[in-house]
């Protein structure tokens, strides 16, 4: 610790702290532009400027300066700083005065207006007019992807959004080039950015130079309502803030979650909003001669009823889809019980997860924000990089920090840091176990979906497991097995055992089954990940809110809610429980997916036993009591590792990541202009590339 | 007046053999062994001893800058970088060491490099310098061929040189940019701290030096501190490279003492002012990024820092540029503010606008297009640069036009009074005032 003096106020402070950060800890505010927590220091805008007592008589930018630069005084007082002084004001005058002579005042049209630091630092710490009367410094508008939308001339070259993509994103994709007055941010080729996270540079900009391309000319940010919720496109539960005005999602936004997300989300986490508009099932349908009819509930309920009354339990089946919350699947696994059907599934991709295993078996044991404690990285049949681009930058920042070996077998591809090659198959870990990759005290495995599915997946999972505990993966104090799943509902699935009961059918079972006209009903609960057409003569009842595949294939359609829509409850791929809240109300007539359910209990006259979200809670929390440590991980118990652990041998099948398209995952990503539109950029560099 | 015998650059005009062999006739390459055996204390106390101070224009004491360089050797190599980067406009002492006298240089590396520690020495040459270069190079390779440096070479102490030649930018002879565009990338100046000396070149303890500071090393060394001492006045000794450029009957880059008069300078090295020394103006006395100085002050200032520095301005490189009653100043100093501006880097932001908007204000008042209250305005837009930025080249720019405002706020006023006068030919002065 050390002795500071701030404005005349003692303050001991970390020895690694800098200026800033002393200055604030001392409750002085900073103004800044270019310094960001989460990137490197730049220390080129100049605007955080403090005065040292005893230094050069001249400013110093205090997010680049130690405390412990700083010498102490003649008789060994501590060292003297101030923010308030007639110097650091004419300072901070002077440098925005310079920041705003080649800004256009163009606020008035200016998506960042409201949102904007320079706008705000203006008021605070500028002076009331310009003195500046030459011609304003015009640039040309860059090119740089359908989903970031430039206007240059507004670039006060804080670099911020150079230093995310080559810091946090790994790629060096934005560049400055030029110098002086013309130095300039672009592409230079002003091809668009390949990042999956490239829309936080939107966030990161402090002027409206990098706005959303998007969200362009959509709304003012004192006009939206606000409402902090949880994301669902992939499993790692980022923490965002849904912006809607009215009936209509304006925009994503991320919250700062240390834990989880820190403060990045990808970009379909962002940009998926558009979607959420467009394919909406806003009524229920039923199949009258061969085609889909709107029809009112009391007649869809009333089909449903029809269709389930007094069926056989085997002869009906459920399958539960990637965003389905925890509550519908409770409810619906409730109503399942109810007709004593065992078969129902919450892995449509087939993965051979067990809840019967333990937690620890499918869980992401050494948490997100455990990463930064691993030593070493063993990536098994995943690519984070597709199938959870906010985890896989958090990799590569522990990655930066070095020395950290990662080894990958499955698929490999340009993950944003360097790694070594084992194989493609499951027969490379069985070689890796021989022939560790690397020596680590606390090394981490990290077992995607693709290790879980396939032909092998036994075998991979098994050799999985065997790695971890023969790498040291799992001792004392230290769990590193992760399984990192694609889906936020997976997790929520297994912790509630939506999975096969006794001599129940699981998802590959039921498709056969009902080919084989073993099966007569399947509901489908968002699940449109499947093969819907090999569904056979069986009647599909579709709950979910995206007129996608299971829709398409469906005999009825019974409306539901999107995640923004409704209340709920997911839990991420570490096994932390969220909730999400709704932020706008389901359009037409469509309805939260447990209230669906609760209504065709009751047409089959057994009501399940909860008519509100409440009740439905206390009843959850009974079953499933870690379901009520909101924001919390209940830990799993690593001996169910060992569980998995066992002699099997692999055929040496590639082992195929589950997300193939990044932007078109989900049916609300499919129903996505924006998201249509980065797929097929994507695809076609992948294609120039190759 | 500096004696022959005193002179450190014997071939400063290239009259004899620039080589190897014509070196070590001039007396480069002996006694060195002897020299490094002594140690590298001893050799950084002598260059202390000595009072050289750095010759690349802030005249930091060369000694006292190697001492810098940590004493124990914790695993990382110390670096020698010689800063070869002579753009400063005015400027062209290095060039000749480089062109005439290239052994002085290649010896100093060596003996600096024996003095912090160092195995290996960069040297960054100007991009402009094509044959400069080339000979550097070919008298490095000398020095190679010969076995004065390299593994295991005669003096017992390994040591490599590298050349690396800049693409041409001002702003890369800023010590940390320079450092930059050595490791490949983009110059511009790094903060400090860290300063070089803890974290340089590849992170590793670095000292970056003026060509001249090196140069002249070996032959401190071997005629000992106190000589060079004796030279000049206290504080500022020594022989310096004197670079005379502008309206002076012969313009010459020369060898002199440091301390004489300007009046000695000029009348002994360049035949007088163009016109007599009534027709000189003014005088940039030490390249272009110091404030000039008015005509009348100049004849008995000393050359030297603390003499420049007693008539507001600075010593810099010893680059001398003197101009006549027939210069437009205003232009002048505008045309070194267009220089600044396209030389900033652009990475913070006082440098980056403000050095064009001192350079438009400026571009107005050439033609007297001003209000005489924006005279006031741009002193302060100029102190508003001055200390606010990362690296020097804020205040290079901005002290050119300070002392124009300080020493010719009549002739800028005077332009003004002009232009209004033409716009307004029967003097009336306009009812409204512009705003």
């Amino acid at each position: 610790m050390t002795l500071i003096k701030v404005d005349g106020q003692e303050i001991e402070v970390p020895d690694h702290y800098t200026l800033m950060q002393a200055c604030e800890a001392a409750g002085a505010e900073i103004p800044r532009f270019c310094y960001h927590e989460r990137l490197s220091v730049a220390g080129n805008c100049r605007m955080c400027l403090v005065e040292v007592k005893g230094g050069p008589p001249k400013p110093a930018a205090s997010c680049a300066m130690g405390v412990r630069d700083l010498r102490p005084g003649p008789e060994g007082q501590p060292p003297e700083v101030f923010t308030n002084t007639p110097m650091v004001k004419k300072a901070r005058e002077g440098v925005m005065e310079f920041l705003l002579i080649n800004h256009p005042l163009d606020c008035p049209i200016c998506d960042q207006g409201g949102e904007c630091d320079l706008q705000d630092q203006a008021m605070a710490y500028g002076v009331d007019s310009s003195r500046y009367h030459e011609n304003k410094r015009a640039v040309e508008d860059k090119y740089i992807g359908p989903l970031v939308k430039t206007i240059m001339t507004r670039c006060i070259h804080c670099t911020r959004c150079v230093r995310f993509t080559t810091e946090v994103a790994g790629i060096s994709e934005l560049g400055l080039i030029g110098r002086g007055e013309d130095a300039e941010i672009t592409t230079y080729l002003e091809s668009a950015m390949s990042s999956e996270l490239q829309g936080n540079v939107i966030d990161l900009c402090p002027v409206g130079a990098l706005t959303s391309r998007p969200y362009a000319f959509q709304a003012r940010p004192w006009e939206l309502n606000k409402t902090e919720t949880i994301d669902v496109m992939d499993a790692v539960g980022s923490n965002i803030r849904v912006d809607s005005r009215g009936r209509e999602v304006m925009r994503v936004m991320p919250r700062v979650n240390e834990a989880v997300n820190e403060e990045w989300i990808s970009d379909k986490t962002r940009f998926i909003w558009d979607g959420l508009k467009s394919q909406r099932l806003d009524r229920p349908y039923v199949k009258k001669n061969k085609r889909l009819q709107p029809v009112s509930w009391t007649e869809a309920l009333a089909a449903v009823a029809k269709e389930l009354k007094g069926k056989a339990g085997d002869k009906v089946a459920a399958i539960a889809g990637d965003m389905a919350s925890v509550e519908d699947m409770y409810a619906l696994k409730v109503l399942m019980g109810a007709m004593a059907s065992p078969n129902l599934d919450c892995r449509p991709a087939g993965s051979v997860m067990d809840p019967a295993n333990g937690r620890a078996s499918y869980i992401f044991n050494p948490s997100i924000a455990g990463i930064e404690d691993a030593d070493a990285l063993l990536i098994i049949g995943a690519n984070p990089r597709k199938e959870a681009a906010v985890l896989n930058a958090r990799i590569r920042k522990r990655f930066r920090q070095g020395p950290f070996p990662i080894a990958v077998i499955g698929e490999g591809g340009d993950l944003r840091y360097d790694y070594e090659h084992l194989g493609t198959g499951a027969d490379a870990i069985a070689k890796a176990i021989d022939n560790p990759p690397f020596k680590a005290e606390r090394p981490l495995v990290l077992v995607g979906e693709g290790a879980f599915t396939g032909p092998d997946a036994d075998a991979t999972v098994k050799l999985a497991a065997e790695a971890a505990k023969k790498l040291g993966a799992i001792k004392d104090g230290w769990n590193g097995f992760g399984v990192l799943h694609n889906a936020a509902s997976r997790v929520g699935g297994l912790d509630i055992g939506f999975v096969p009961g006794k001599d129940g059918k699981d998802t590959a079972a039921i498709i056969e089954g009902a080919q084989a006209g073993d099966i007569d009903t399947v509901i489908l609960l968002g699940a449109d990940e499947i093969d819907v057409n090999a569904l056979g003569e069986a009647k599909v009842i579709y709950v979910g809110s995206h007129g996608d595949a299971g829709a398409h294939r469906a005999d009825l359609i019974l409306p539901a809610a999107a995640y923004t829509e409704q209340n709920g409850t997911y839990v991420n791929t570490e096994g932390r429980v969220q909730l999400a809240n709704r932020a706008v109300f389901p359009p037409g007539d469509a309805k939260e997916g447990w209230a669906i359910f609760r209504a065709i209990s009751g047409q089959l006259g057994s009501p399940l036993g909860f008519d509100s979200m409440t009740q439905l809670r206390a009843a959850l929390h009974n079953d499933v009591p870690h379901m009520s440590g909101w924001d919390e991980i209940a830990i799993g118990d690593p001996s169910d590792i060992e569980k998995l652990a066992g002699k099997a041998k692999p055929s040496g099948a590639a082992l195929i990541s589950p997300v193939g398209d990044f932007y078109l995952t989900n049916p609300i990503a499919r129903a996505s202009a924006v998201m249509a539109e980065c797929s097929q950029l994507a695809l076609g560099q992948k294609q120039a590339a190759e | 007046m500096l004696s022959d015998k005193d002179r450190i650059f014997t071939n400063l005009y290239g009259q004899g053999d620039w080589g190897l062999e014509g070196a070590k006739a001039r007396g480069s390459w002996s006694g060195t062994k002897a020299l490094i055996d002594k140690g590298r204390d001893w050799l950084t106390d002598e260059v202390k001893a000595s009072g050289l101070r750095g010759r690349g224009g802030a005249g930091f004491p060369t000694g006292l800058k190697w001492s810098f360089m940590p004493k124990q050797n914790d695993g990382r190599p110390h670096y020698l970088v010689v800063n070869a980067d002579e753009s400063e406009p005015g400027t062209c002492k290095d060039r000749e060491i480089l062109r005439h006298d290239p052994h002085h240089l290649v010896e100093g590396c060596l003996l600096a490099g024996r003095g912090m520690d160092a195995h290996a020495a960069y040297i960054y040459v100007r991009g402009e310098f094509i044959r400069e270069r080339e000979r550097l190079e070919a008298a490095v390779q000398q020095a190679y061929d010969a076995n004065l440096i390299g593994k295991n070479n005669v003096h017992g102490w390994d040591f490599d040189i590298y050349v690396h030649h800049g693409a041409g930018a001002y702003i890369c002879g800023e010590e940390t940019a320079l450092l930059e565009s050595l490791e490949g990338k983009k110059g511009q100046p790094r903060l400090k701290p860290p300063f070089p000396a803890g974290m340089g070149l590849y992170g590793c303890p670095t000292t970056v030096n003026n060509v001249e500071s090196i140069a002249v090393v070996p032959e401190i060394l071997k005629r000992g501190s106190s000589w060079f001492s004796g030279l000049g006045r206290e504080n500022n000794t020594g022989t310096k490279l004197f670079c005379v450029s502008g309206h002076v009957n012969q313009p010459a880059t020369f060898e002199e003492e440091m301390g004489v008069s300007f009046r000695e300078l000029i009348d002994r090295h360049c035949g007088g002012i163009r016109g007599g020394w009534d027709n000189l103006l003014a005088v940039i006395p030490g390249g272009s990024s110091v404030p000039c100085v008015r005509g009348e002050n100049m004849p008995d200032a000393l050359m030297d820092f603390d003499g420049l520095r007693d008539v507001g301005s600075s010593l810099g490189t010893a680059a001398v540029i003197v101009m006549d009653n027939s210069t437009d100043i205003i232009k002048a100093i505008w045309r070194l503010a267009a220089f600044y501006k396209h030389e900033s880097c652009g990475q913070c932001t006082p440098c980056r606008e403000g050095t064009g908007w001192m350079m438009r204000v400026m571009e107005r008042m050439v033609r007297g297009e001003a209000g005489k209250r924006e005279i006031d305005m741009l002193f302060e837009v100029t102190k508003q640069v001055e200390g606010h930025t990362i690296c020097a080249l804020g205040d290079a720019a901005a002290w050119p036009i300070q002392g124009l405002i300080r020493n010719f706020r009549d002739v800028i006023e005077e332009r003004i009074d002009e232009y209004t006068y033409n716009a307004n030919p029967d003097g009336a002065v306009p009812s409204v005032a512009a705003e």
